[in-house]
């Protein structure tokens, strides 16, 4: 007997296999033309000239990092409370995908920054918040590893990422906070810069195709979870039949 | 009430004893404050100004160095089992042992910080806010550091991955525990005492729980 | 302090999850006041297991637990905590307190704050040993001073593992004597051990993995 027999995953293959290409379709799709209109049919800012274009790729990282973490707290939830073995898989799962979306929102910034600050870091206050998230979720994974049992790992990363997200709102409103304290005469205004409609269409393009990149990989590393527990299952019986 | 003060009076005993962690946290904490200078120079003007932030910081991370063991011991010896089944919750344990804990680390921490604050040259006006902002602020640090202490239990190199857990949690402290300083330095009122004080708050009012349900699944054995 | 006092424990139908593996189901007994129940079986068959799932310390996959007290009211879920004393295979002994220090810790810990404390340990010889920091004890010693600890507690349910373990030949006498004083205090014992208690009790077999 073995408690991941007793969850449902089987019908979470199914439905995942079913929904899987057209995850990957939606999302390739998205991208192509999002790329392709922001790159070469958008004309370049008249202060930030090409560089602007980076947006296309750095914004809906940061957007995919936080919703990572969404994703991962609500999964963390219903794996506490329901003791449900799909959704400790789901949190797992979006850890290192919410890890590189963010990690993608940092570089993708700093390279951003050295056109427009002059510098590669500047303490941006949104950045900044983005690199702690990126260590909560360092901090998440090194959890998951450190912990042989997988039924006590999966709790404990639970409740990390539980107190993660109860924190996070803390830790953007701090850093906001700091930041006006330190960089008062910085010249951006709150809210970011306006953007203008030329760019909406295809950041709005790249958004969906981020977010169903995202939706896509994530199955696929609870589909793969999934097969690799039933894997050990099969070699625990072997070993002691 | 008893059992919490049994077990509050028995974690003083052992921090303050022969190899417990209190004197260690001082150590430290004065180890690193030197270090900086010999790190930066000893230019008297920028130390004034950075030694609200690197007492902070140095204050977090003395108080990180005795968090692993703070209930890694007990579950190690069998301690925790039996403090499991006192007639308490476990919530409850964990407010006594975070309390402990910021009896033994954080408390004297701040004590200290003033001396330490003379070697930076830190202005007459930023001392008391120092030491406020280091009293209301540290029992958050021990209060958050007790859940990383919790989920760390059963890791035995815990110690390495605890700071990695607690530090981006606790960057609010250092976020409005600096800015206490820093405000009384420049003759602003910028609320951060307030903001440090609600987050103290709700550390300490909210971390019992964590740290008790981080524990509870650990004691499965 | 007073606990209540019980007269039955009653375990049915559990079943333990380990690692996604069953270590045992559908395993049920009835205890009551004043009965022993050895537990035996090989290493791995899940003795530790079982009373770990009795104090409460491990959730049982399936099954539940009840306690029957002497008024009748039932107990299950977290209450029974408070009922349980517990003799694990660590002893649960600080180096830097004494011996006189560990022992009023627990006691203090359980409420027992009236208890006489130099006569227990008295009766577990450990009198002359008593300033003696817990780091310079043998095993043998520990394990009294464990066991004197089990009955400060003052616990009508004793849940014992390898209560013998480390123990001479007076030490392993002592255990028996405290074992059946107890049942005839109207407690209720359940103890895993490899070797005979030496006492007139129920036996459960654990079966190997």
């Amino acid at each position: 007997m073995n408690i991941f027999e007793l969850a449902n995953p089987k019908r979470f293959m199914r439905f995942s296999a079913a929904l899987l290409p057209w995850f990957w379709a939606i999302a390739i799709l998205c991208l192509g033309a999002g790329l392709f209109i922001g790159l070469f049919r958008v004309p370049p800012d008249y202060q930030q000239g090409q560089t602007v274009k980076i947006m296309f790729i750095h914004v809906p990282a940061a957007w995919v990092g936080m919703m990572a973490y969404a994703s991962m707290a609500v999964a963390s939830l219903f794996g506490l409370v329901n003791r449900h073995p799909l959704a400790d898989a789901a949190a797992k799962a979006a850890a290192p995908l919410g890890a590189v979306f963010t990690a993608l929102a940092l570089i993708t910034g700093s390279l951003w920054g050295k056109p427009m600050w002059g510098a590669y870091w500047v303490w941006d206050a949104r950045l900044t918040s983005f690199l702690i998230l990126f260590f909560l979720y360092l901090g998440y994974m090194a959890l998951w590893t450190a912990i042989e049992d997988e039924t006590r790992a999966a709790r404990a990363c639970a409740i990390l990422a539980l107190v993660g997200a109860v924190n996070l709102p803390i830790i953007k409103y701090s850093v906001d906070w700091w930041n006006t304290l330190h960089q008062g005469e910085s010249i951006f205004v709150k809210g970011g810069p306006l953007i203008a409609p030329v760019f909406l269409w295809p950041l709005f393009l790249m958004a969906f195709g981020y977010t169903f990149l995202f939706l896509a990989l994530w199955m696929v590393r609870i589909r793969t979870e999934i097969l690799a527990r039933r894997a050990r299952t099969l070699q625990l019986r072997m070993g002691t039949a | 009430m008893s059992g919490f003060r049994a077990l509050l009076y028995r974690d003083l005993r052992l921090a303050t004893r022969a190899g417990g962690g209190a004197a260690l946290a001082l150590a430290f904490f004065a180890a690193v404050a030197v270090l900086v200078p010999l790190g930066i120079g000893a230019d008297l003007k920028l130390l004034g100004r950075i030694a609200g932030g690197v007492l902070w910081v140095a204050a977090i991370l003395a108080a990180l160095l005795s968090l692993d063991r703070l209930f890694q011991a007990d579950y190690e010896d069998g301690s925790l089992d039996q403090i499991a089944l006192a007639p308490m919750t476990l919530e409850t344990s964990a407010a006594a042992k975070i309390v402990a804990h910021w009896l033994t680390t954080g408390l004297p921490l701040t004590i200290l910080s003033p001396l330490l604050a003379l070697l930076f040259d830190l202005p007459v006006a930023g001392y008391v806010p120092l030491l406020v902002s280091l009293a209301i602020g540290t029992p958050a640090v021990s209060a958050i550091g007790a859940i990383g202490a919790g989920l760390t239990i059963s890791i035995r190199r815990g110690g390495l991955i605890l700071p990695l857990l607690v530090l981006p949690l606790l960057s609010p402290v250092v976020i409005f525990g600096a800015g206490v300083v820093s405000a009384a330095l420049s003759g602003l009122d910028n609320g951060a005492i307030w903001l440090l004080s609600a987050f103290s708050l709700a550390a300490v009012c909210l971390a019992p729980f964590a740290a008790a349900a981080a524990v509870r699944l650990n004691l499965a054995g | 302090m007073d606990t209540p006092r019980v007269s039955t424990l009653i375990a049915s139908d559990l079943a333990v999850v380990r690692g996604g593996r069953a270590v045992f189901r559908r395993l049920g007994f009835r205890l009551s006041a004043g009965e022993v129940l050895s537990l035996e079986g090989p290493n791995g068959a899940g003795k530790t297991s079982l009373l770990r799932v009795l104090a409460g310390f491990l959730p049982a996959f399936a099954g539940r637990i009840e306690l029957i007290l002497s008024d009748d009211s039932r107990l299950d879920g977290d209450e029974r905590a408070r009922l349980v004393g517990w003799l694990g295979h660590q002893d649960g002994i600080k180096p830097n307190l004494s011996v006189l220090e560990n022992l009023s810790f627990y006691a203090r810990l359980c409420g027992q704050t009236g208890a006489d404390l130099r006569g227990l340990l008295e009766e577990v010889g450990l009198t002359r040993a008593r300033d003696l920091p817990g780091q310079y004890l043998s095993a043998g010693m520990r394990r009294r001073l464990a066991l004197a600890r089990l009955i400060v507690s003052h616990r009508p349910v004793w849940l014992l593992d390898e209560p013998l373990a480390a123990l001479d030949v007076r030490g392993k006498a002592m255990v028996g004597n405290f074992v059946t004083a107890h049942c005839r205090n109207g407690g209720l014992v359940i103890a895993a051990t490899h070797e005979a208690l030496g006492l007139d009790c129920a036996r459960l077999e654990l079966g190997a993995p």
